[in-house]
């Protein structure tokens, strides 16, 4: 093929310098140089637009990409270290054929992976007739000891699936690696594709891709009839993550939120007589089923991994007892293991009589004479690394010598390698993937600059979900995209981007409507069960938010005074500086560090409910996290630190807002809500109990009014300068100001209410009958009456409000 | 040998453990060709809310045990019965060391006895260097798997110390073996990495042993405690051989087997997960008492 060739098929500008590489295949381009059809629509739209239209469109993406917060962690040690998701602009086009042949193919692949499944953890003939090594798979940490002889409920080991393929030098598709354990992904796919409909909004190539919606909700369905067969009681299911330190745990909340189902945690559930449960507010709930993500290693520290920080002691217990389905079962991990590839052909032949109709990435396991051989005398062309691990080709890398610490030795020769440990490695061909469009900036010119369209190699990403009918398809997937034009797997490693793929028909695709339940087209999700641990989150949450607006109008309030008195030794200076210390501020700091700390707590607790917490929310705490941060370096005492707090005082409001006004009214919003009322109950009590005492300062009152937010309330209500009965009236006894006692008891009172099981038989729960005393007491008492030392009390009074909260329903 | 084993854990929390979950593995089973158990009895105080006994992949009587309720001590009582069958010290039919990678080959099963299991990196024993250097320090040419066990088993005898304070639960074999010293679970730590590293393929048994009372004087009651040490596969035709290098002894009719692993954390008497802050205190009393006359001659 020459390039001039190349120049007459293409729009002469983007795609000029686009060149397929020898001896590789091309996405965009036939063995002839040809455009292949099914980019040529997408083709003629982007040639179009101009160098200024096409930075516009990526840099919509890309701010859609963020303002979802859509992130990824490289490592996961660092909880700040969230990456920008690095999106690769140009989809990779399939046509719908092509895609059904692969499918087709997949299918077969996926038939055989669970029939191999259920040899290893059942009659284990598989190993008998010396189809699979006995000590490959006794060396696996996946193969789990546990789940041998304990049939899955349901029947079915693997109900969720990905294929990571790549199409050859010769055009044909191959299976580099096969994801049973729990796969990612799939939820980054839909994101891709939300953030590519930014760039490519025309209905014109849009109506003639297929959608992704379809797979996930058939998943669900399938999910939900796993939970509970229409026999069985009924139970419910969730997805259980490892935690927000998870690389992949942007993707669990957001699957979580997508598919209206409970994200849960190991410490949010338990088991008990064999039924695993979910503690929630309202007790613990029946599962029927959880949509793995977590390693299986990790999911019952009595079982499995000991060390398990995020298993749930006894989870092996509800799945042996036959109560509990697990998406996909564990132990399934074992399949990914590389060394499995190097048998998965002829086991194919043996239990189905066919040959795979994907191919998988050839693949040696050395510890056969004539294998370690032949990967001896081809080392150059492969890829040598441990037999049992489950990386794919290439996030392990290339040669990896194994550590050689049992040997005794030096660092051996290739054949003295495969020779000493040919069982625990495999040999693997270094394949050539094909090449597709990626889009490559110039760089020196950030606003509109120029930019060209480059030849990268790509793996795609295919999901499978089991059905009743058999295995379902997403319709497109997720593509990750090499770095450099090297189109060897290596070029794949760590570092590259990801593409959104889509499968494009030649007609428009309609969705079709999907058949719901009889009872009508629109199925309200039940009111929602919340787990404990996320009610407890919010309420946490609440309370450090409040906390924060406590002491940053408590700051504001002595670099005020400071300003205006140039005294640090001034009483009222004294005073506070004493208040806020006994809080942990260390106000010779001028933002002290412990306001970032509380800052920093919200955020976290935000965190752990990602998939409740809404977008905007999450973007206004972390944006004030900045703020707070960034002035720690800039703010100077007096005027200018006070003018910084009243920042942050906005940005505050602007988070309850956010809460207030958008944040459904479910009952985690309660919790919240709770949260932050007794936390302000609690300090407007401290600050009386100081600032009201007999031994105050003067101006100390003034402070208290200031503090509580109330002084133009203070001056139209009275019009006499502060004095304790004015101000206790104000911020203790007033029903209608919002920072007063009663009006915030009244509120605990009033959510108190609204949550389960409120009353039984007649009776007021727990915690109400901890709050109404209160209530009553403040609501008919006298300035005078609240004493200082009646206000400390009421401080203890508030802790036990706390804790009942807490037994109640937080557990 | 007919013995009475009686055993008593105490368990004890520095706060009270809500929704506390054991599982135990304490109860010997019959062994064909080796040990029969006439009675055998478990009991667990306070009552636990659900108990679930059941025999583990190993083929270890194992007893699931969870309170409902908060709990903040609990005491495992075992009392047994079991015969222990003299066997009499095979020949040695064992092939050469070289050759047992061979005889491996050829089992193609992952049935628990398989040897397969047991010649990789398990959760506590990785082989090492420094083990494996000293097995080899042990072998003289043409041995036999069974003598090269032997003699691993003998030399770590006299080169490590027995010493009860110089070790935990948690110490990892790499430790004990630098500092040559350790108890029963550090010695067969040891010699499985040791075995392994050599290709003989080990792992781990726990049970209890008859203790002799020094000479004229009284048994003292409740002076024991759980005993663990190895067993290796030396070949098909042999099989699994028991060997404990702390007594400088293969396992005879002194020993009565509870359970077998690939390491102690496959055999734990007591695996369990607190849910409570603060610590836990364990404490241990163990009788083997034999009903028969005693033969006072040992091994």
């Amino acid at each position: 093929m020459s390039p001039g060739a190349l120049k007459d098929t293409v729009p002469p500008d983007i795609f000029a310098e686009y060149r397929r590489l020898t001896g590789v295949a091309d996405e965009l381009f036939d063995e002839n140089g040809q455009m292949r059809p099914v980019w040529r629509r997408f083709v003629d739209r982007f040639a179009r637009l101009t160098s200024e239209e096409i930075a516009a469109r990526f840099e919509r993406a890309d701010q859609y990409l963020r303002d979802a917060g859509v992130f990824y962690r490289q490592y996961s040690n660092d909880p700040l270290a969230e990456r920008d998701w690095p999106l690769s602009h140009i989809p990779v086009i399939l046509h719908e054929d092509e895609w059904a042949q692969i499918c087709a193919g997949l299918s077969q692949r996926a038939d055989l992976l669970e029939r191999v499944m259920a040899d290893l953890y059942g009659p284990g003939q598989l190993v008998a007739d010396n189809h699979l090594p006995a000590e490959l798979v006794a060396r696996s940490p996946h193969w789990l000891r546990p789940m041998v002889g304990v049939t899955p409920r349901g029947g079915h080991y693997l109900h969720f699936l990905a294929f990571e393929i790549g199409r050859s030098p010769d055009g044909s598709w191959f299976v580099l690696g096969d994801r049973t354990q729990a796969p990612s992904g799939s939820g980054f796919a839909l994101e891709n594709r939300m953030a590519t409909g930014r760039i490519f909004p025309e209905r014109f190539p849009r109506a003639y891709i297929h959608k992704l919606a379809g797979f996930f909700e058939t998943f669900r369905d399938s999910i939900e009839a796993l939970a509970a067969p229409p026999w069985e009681r009924p139970r419910t299911g969730g997805i259980l993550t490892p935690g927000p330190s998870n690389d992949t745990y942007y993707e669990h909340t957001y699957i979580a939120r997508y598919l209206g189902m409970m994200l849960l945690e190991g410490e949010d559930l338990l088991v008990e007589n064999g039924e695993a449960m979910v503690r929630t507010i309202e007790g613990p709930k029946p599962l029927g089923v959880l949509w793995r993500r977590i390693d299986a290693s990790f999911a019952d520290p009595l079982e499995f991994d000991p060390n398990s920080q995020i298993g749930t002691p006894g989870l092996m217990e509800a799945v042996r007892a036959g109560n509990l389905s697990m998406a996909n079962a564990l132990g399934s991990g074992v399949l990914e293991m590389r060394a499995m590839m190097a048998f998965l052909p002829r086991i194919s032949e043996v239990l189905t009589g066919q040959p795979l109709q994907l191919p998988n990435i050839a693949t040696w396991w050395c510890g056969g004479a004539a294998e370690r051989a032949y990967v001896s005398d081809n080392a150059e062309t492969m890829l040598i690394g441990p037999a049992d691990a489950v990386e794919l080709p290439f996030d392990l890398g290339g040669s990896t010598p194994l550590g050689d610490e049992d040997s005794g030795g030096g660092a051996p020769s290739i054949a003295a390698w495969l020779e000493q440990h040919g069982d625990r490695l495999v040999g693997q061909e270094a394949v050539t993937l094909s090449t597709t469009p990626a889009w490559e900036d110039d760089g020196e010119t950030p606003e509109g600059g120029g930019g060209r369209v480059v030849p990268r190699p790509m793996t795609v990403r295919v999901f499978a979900a089991r059905t009743a009918e058999g295995w379902t398809f997403m319709q497109g997937g997720y593509a990750r995209i090499g770095r450099s034009g090297d189109a060897t797997a290596l070029a794949m490693q760590r570092g590259g981007s990801v593409a959104d793929v889509w499968v494009v028909s030649d007609r428009p695709v309609h969705r079709i409507a999907r058949t719901r339940n009889a009872e009508g087209d629109f199925r309200r999700a039940t009111p929602g069960i919340l787990p404990a641990r996320a009610a407890d989150n919010l309420y946490w949450l609440g309370r450090y938010l409040e906390r924060t607006e406590d002491a940053v109008r408590l700051i504001r309030a002595y670099h005020l005074r400071l300003a205006a008195t140039d005294n640090r030794n001034d009483a009222r200076l004294k005073t506070l500086r004493h208040y806020l210390k006994s809080y942990g501020f260390d106000l010779s700091q001028t933002i002290p560090e412990a306001l970032i700390g509380r800052i920093i707590a919200a955020r976290s607790c935000a965190g752990k409910v990602r998939d409740r917490f809404s977008t905007d929310g999450w973007s206004a705490l972390n944006d004030l996290l900045k703020t707070a941060s960034r002035m720690t370096g800039t703010a100077q005492p007096g005027d200018d630190c006070a003018r910084a707090m009243s920042v942050l005082v906005r940005k505050i409001a602007g988070i309850t807002g956010l809460v207030h006004e958008n944040m459904y009214r479910f009952s985690g919003w309660n919790f919240l809500s709770f949260g932050r009322a007794l936390e302000r109950a609690d300090a407007i009590a401290s600050l009386l109990a100081v600032f009201t005492a007999e031994d105050a300062p003067q101006g100390a009152l003034d402070i208290a009014v200031e503090v509580g937010d109330s002084i133009i309330t203070h001056q139209r209500r009275y019009r006499v300068e502060t004095n304790r009965d004015t101000v206790v009236d104000l911020l203790a006894l007033d029903a209608d100001n919002p920072r007063a006692l009663l009006f915030l008891i009244r509120r605990l009172r009033q959510l108190a209410e609204d949550l389960p099981a409120a009353e039984a038989h007649g009776r007021p729960s727990e915690l109400l009958r901890a709050i109404l005393p209160l209530e009553a007491e403040i609501a008919c008492a006298r300035p005078a009456d609240l004493t200082t030392e009646r206000l400390w009390q009421l401080r203890a009074d508030l802790a036990v409000i706390s804790d009942g909260l807490s037994s109640s329903y937080l557990r | 040998m007919r013995y009475d084993v009686r055993l008593t854990i105490d368990y004890s929390y520095d706060a009270v453990s809500d929704r506390a979950r054991n599982v135990l593995r304490l109860l010997p089973s019959d062994i064909p060709g080796q040990q029969r158990v006439q009675q055998r009895m478990l009991k667990v105080t306070p009552r636990p809310g659900e108990r679930y006994d059941r025999v583990d992949f190993f083929g270890n009587a194992t007893s699931a045990v969870a309170w409902h309720q908060p709990i903040q001590a609990f005491s495992l009582h075992l009392t047994a019965q079991v015969e222990r069958i003299a066997v009499a010290m095979p020949l040695d039919l064992s092939p050469p060391l070289a050759g047992l990678a061979a005889d491996i080959a050829n089992v193609h099963t992952l049935l628990p006895t398989a040897p397969h299991h047991f010649m990789a990196a398990s959760p506590r024993v990785a082989p090492m260097a420094a083990t494996t250097e000293y097995a080899r320090g042990c072998l003289t040419p043409g041995m036999t798997a069974l003598q090269a066990v032997e003699a691993v088993g003998r030399a770590l005898h006299r080169d490590m110390t027995f010493d009860p304070e110089a070790t935990t639960v948690d110490t990892p074999p790499a430790e004990a073996f630098r500092n040559r010293h350790g108890v029963c679970q550090d010695f067969a730590h040891v010699m499985i990495a040791a075995l392994r590293g050599i290709g003989v393929p080990a792992g781990y048994v726990s049970g209890f042993l008859r203790t002799f009372p020094p000479p004229g004087q009284p048994r003292l009651e409740g002076a024991d405690a759980m005993h663990a040490w190895v067993r290796a596969w030396v070949g098909q035709e042999t099989g699994w051989i028991e060997f404990d290098p702390t007594n400088d002894q293969f396992a005879g009719i002194d020993y009565i087997t509870v359970g077998y692993g690939r390491d102690y954390g496959d055999v734990a008497p007591v695996r369990g997960v607190l849910r409570s802050s603060g610590g836990q205190e364990s404490r241990q009393a163990v009788d083997v008492i034999p009903l028969e006359a005693v033969p006072e001659v040992r091994r």
